[in-house]
């Protein structure tokens, strides 16, 4: 019976994992609509904030707030944001394959890169690898606030007007569908105005202070904050689909596991008996 | 009926009111500020303060927020609050965390990326990915 139960044993430990693993999956699933949600409801400052600079860029076309300039390019920053835990399936990998192969394509054109990360699997992997690093920050939670970002944002936004950096990227993982979660990468600097046509008409505010430029840079600093929060709360609902997703995974494999070990201890059984039987047999007919 | 205004209220967080309004109270950057309806188009900063709105019925309901901008537009006004204090000096202090953050543990950092070295650790990690799937297709 030695056989069948060791074979019980296994069968026991990984029902136990496969408890871990469902329930990682509906925590995962309940954190990710937390996170889509609060996706949506970041939607409409970023909207408005858009608006309001479009309006504010045209009325003011004869100054060119630095943002909004074109510079050629000579240097790059990229802020690449990563998720602080594993468990996610190739989520941080793909991102970071995505996110070299542009870093490459730079390389080769003689751009310098500086970096800025988001996240401890992105520092972990910069580390191993290499990299001007200027601004870095994690733990954020599942819940990051805005003045979390502050740091960060405040450090490339210094090193874009102090011309260290002639333009500045966001490489985070975009939010399709739940089964679907894409790398992209987005130009934050120098910011390209929309050209929304709803504003073709010509008026313009009073402005308090009297100085339209003061409160430009203020907005635009919003803009790029909101953008990089952005981009963190969709890498964190990208996380959580992913992590779903592997855990949902993980939990077939520990139901098939446990299937095929569930046939290999009720054949170890029957042989089990069997055997005990030919025995009683055996020594009966030997009497 | 007398004449509202439309009033957004939204941080970079979520949408904290929406709705028809009679008037509304703020404090900007160069002192207070009573909109109502027609108002002309004007942008100011506000200082940390109270923004009150004047719900139709006379019923107030107020707001703390700590700074932000305002938009005025003769029927549409928009609070863009920020979520917490900021000033210049905070602001930098931020920075100057975030980048002590990244020296710290930065330290022996090479300050190019190697991208041979970085290539073949993703390459392994996608090979192991996919390793795994297909061993699981195989079992079935």
């Amino acid at each position: 019976m030695t056989m069948a139960k060791e074979v019980r044993g296994k069968i026991r430990s990984i029902k136990n994992t496969q408890k871990i693993t469902r329930a990682m999956e509906m925590v995962a699933a309940s954190k990710m609509r937390k996170a889509q949600d609060r996706m949506h409801r970041a939607k409409p400052y970023a909207k408005k904030i858009a608006q309001v600079i479009g309006h504010l860029a045209r009325g003011h076309s004869e100054y060119q707030h630095p943002f909004l300039q074109k510079r050629d390019v000579k240097r790059m920053g990229c802020i690449v944001i990563t998720t602080d835990r594993g468990l996610c399936g190739g989520l941080n990998t793909n991102l970071l394959r995505f996110a070299i192969a542009q870093m490459k394509a730079w390389k080769n054109a003689n751009i310098d890169l500086s970096l800025s990360l988001v996240g401890t699997k992105g520092e972990s992997f910069f580390k191993r690898v290499g990299g001007k690093i200027i601004a870095q920050v994690d733990h954020l939670g599942d819940a990051p606030q805005m003045t979390d970002l502050i740091g960060i944002v405040q450090v490339m936004l210094t090193a874009y007007r102090e011309h260290q950096i002639d333009a500045l990227y966001l490489c985070t993982n975009e939010f399709v569908n739940t089964m679907k979660q894409e790398p992209h990468m987005e130009q934050l600097l120098p910011i390209v105005p929309s050209m929304d046509d709803n504003l073709r008409h010509h008026w313009d505010y009073i402005y308090e202070p009297d100085n339209a430029q003061i409160l430009l840079n203020t907005l635009l600093t919003r803009y790029i904050e909101s953008q990089v929060y952005r981009g963190v709360i969709e890498n964190i609902a990208c996380e959580q689909a992913a992590r779903m997703v592997a855990m949902k995974n993980a939990t077939d494999n520990a139901a098939d596991l446990i299937n095929e070990l569930e046939l290999v201890y009720h054949k170890a059984r029957q042989a089990a008996i069997t055997r005990e039987l030919t025995e009683i047999v055996a020594g009966a007919a030997v009497v | 009926m007398t004449a509202t205004l439309r009033l957004d209220i939204t941080s970079a967080e979520r949408e904290i009111f929406s709705g028809e309004v009679e008037m509304v109270l703020a404090t900007g950057e160069l002192g207070e500020l009573g909109i109502a309806p027609g108002h002309t188009p004007l942008l100011t900063s506000l200082r940390p303060g109270n923004v009150s709105a004047i719900l139709p019925g006379k019923q107030e309901e107020i707001f703390y927020i700590s700074g932000g901008m305002l938009e005025i537009q003769p029927y549409i006004v928009t609070v863009l609050a920020d979520t917490a204090m900021r000033a210049h000096d905070i602001d930098e202090a931020a920075a100057l965390e975030a980048k002590m953050h990244a020296e710290r543990k930065m330290d022996e950092q090479l300050s190019e990326v190697d991208f041979a070295k970085a290539s073949a650790e993703l390459a392994e990690a996608i090979a192991q990915i996919q390793a795994v799937r297909r061993l699981k297709k195989q079992a079935k």
